[in-house]
């Protein structure tokens, strides 16, 4: 797809850096602020689709392309089963937060949801990145 | 024509009874931990989760969001079946459109 | 009178005329959207208690307070759960709907079901 005007253009490369930002901010943050791994994924992914909406595909593509994405994904999904291993060699059973809790209210406490916050924010970033390239080329292979 | 105003006088005829239903009467509102609705009374698991989530031992799950640690201490076998169904959608959404792609 | 249930219900039932009236794939995907969206609203507002906060432990709300003054958050931990499901499936909806119109050059469904083969 065709890229848009050059206020388009300045605007969302502008923005662009900001907000993908805010949504590592939220994924960090999932346990002393509303939020988590799934809206912050969205709004990481948010960040690539304003590059793809203003600059078209091809320029999209060179700079974070369909196979990374998919390789994303899967490393996240990985992230997601390794933290639920660790309770399983640790002694106790599957998914247990086994390692040490911090204090309430720091940052490092809640021990093994910022491990599964990161991991989800991930695939879903990925996931989402791979249906919008799917759906958003599918009427260009026609014309060739 | 005749199956519009058909299908118009369905759709007012469910808003009603579900509106009716859901009136003050019948489903009270803002009545947390104790429901009673006609000698049935009940509790929830939620006031216990309410209470044990930010401590920070063996029984709590030591964050401030409580509603995270739902999400991903207490119930966490649910999360890990989303993020399977989340990758059979983006599995399916490919599948597609690479069959469009190579051609008939 | 309780606002939050009746525009629940008033949304279940937009999406219920949405779906049945129009004969546009788009239109009917966005119709399903809309009762889906009546009724997360409608699981979410039965937890609801009388004065209640955000059940987040903060510097101004200190554990005590959250554990006498919370709302509930079990229902709000399922509807979370639920919004992804329902973003899943309208995506499988929506490339159904774009492979449709590249083979038959038409999103109407009563012309697609006289289209056999």
């Amino acid at each position: 797809m065709a890229g848009m005007t050059l206020i388009v253009k300045t605007a969302s490369r502008l923005l662009s850096p900001f907000v993908l930002l805010f949504g590592i901010y939220i994924v960090l943050h999932g346990h002393l602020t509303p939020g988590g791994g799934f809206p912050g994924g969205v709004i990481i992914v948010a960040a690539i689709v304003m590059l793809l909406l203003g600059y078209g595909a091809e320029a999209a593509k060179a700079k974070f392309s369909p196979l990374q994405a998919s390789v994303s994904e899967n490393i996240g999904s990985l992230i997601l089963v390794a933290t639920g291993l660790l309770g399983l060699f640790l002694g106790f059973n599957f998914m247990k937060n086994a390692i040490p809790l911090g204090t309430t209210g720091n940052l490092y406490s809640a021990g093994i949801i910022i491990p599964l916050n990161i991991g989800v924010g991930i695939k879903v970033a990925a996931g989402l990145a791979v249906i919008l390239y799917a759906m958003l080329t599918a009427f260009e292979e026609e014309e060739k | 024509m005749m199956r519009r105003v058909l299908a118009i006088g369905l759709v007012c005829a469910i808003g009603a009874l579900l509106v009716f239903t859901v009136s003050n009467y019948l489903l009270p509102f803002g009545t947390f931990p104790q429901r009673k609705f006609e000698n049935f009374e009940n509790q929830s698991v939620a006031q216990v989760y309410l209470e044990n989530a930010p401590k920070a031992e063996a029984g709590g799950a030591g964050s401030a969001n409580v509603v995270t640690s739902i999400v991903w201490d207490y119930r966490g076998y649910d999360t890990l079946g989303e993020a399977t169904i989340l990758f059979t959608a983006v599995c399916g959404v490919a599948m597609l459109f690479r069959a469009a792609k190579e051609g008939d | 009178m309780n606002v939050d249930y009746i525009v629940a219900m008033l949304m279940i039932s937009f999406g219920l005329y949405c779906l049945l009236i129009k004969r546009n794939l788009i239109k009917m995907v966005i119709g399903l959207e809309i009762l889906t969206f009546g009724i997360h609203l409608f699981l979410i507002s039965m937890g609801y208690r009388e004065g209640g906060i955000a059940p987040i432990v903060t510097s101004t709300n200190p554990a005590s307070v959250v554990a006498t003054m919370g709302v509930d958050p079990l229902p709000q931990a399922l509807v979370l759960t639920s919004i992804v499901i329902d973003v899943c499936v309208t995506a499988m909806l929506l490339s159904l709907a774009i492979y449709a119109y590249k083979h038959y050059k038409t999103l109407d469904t009563s012309e697609l079901r006289r289209l056999k083969g």
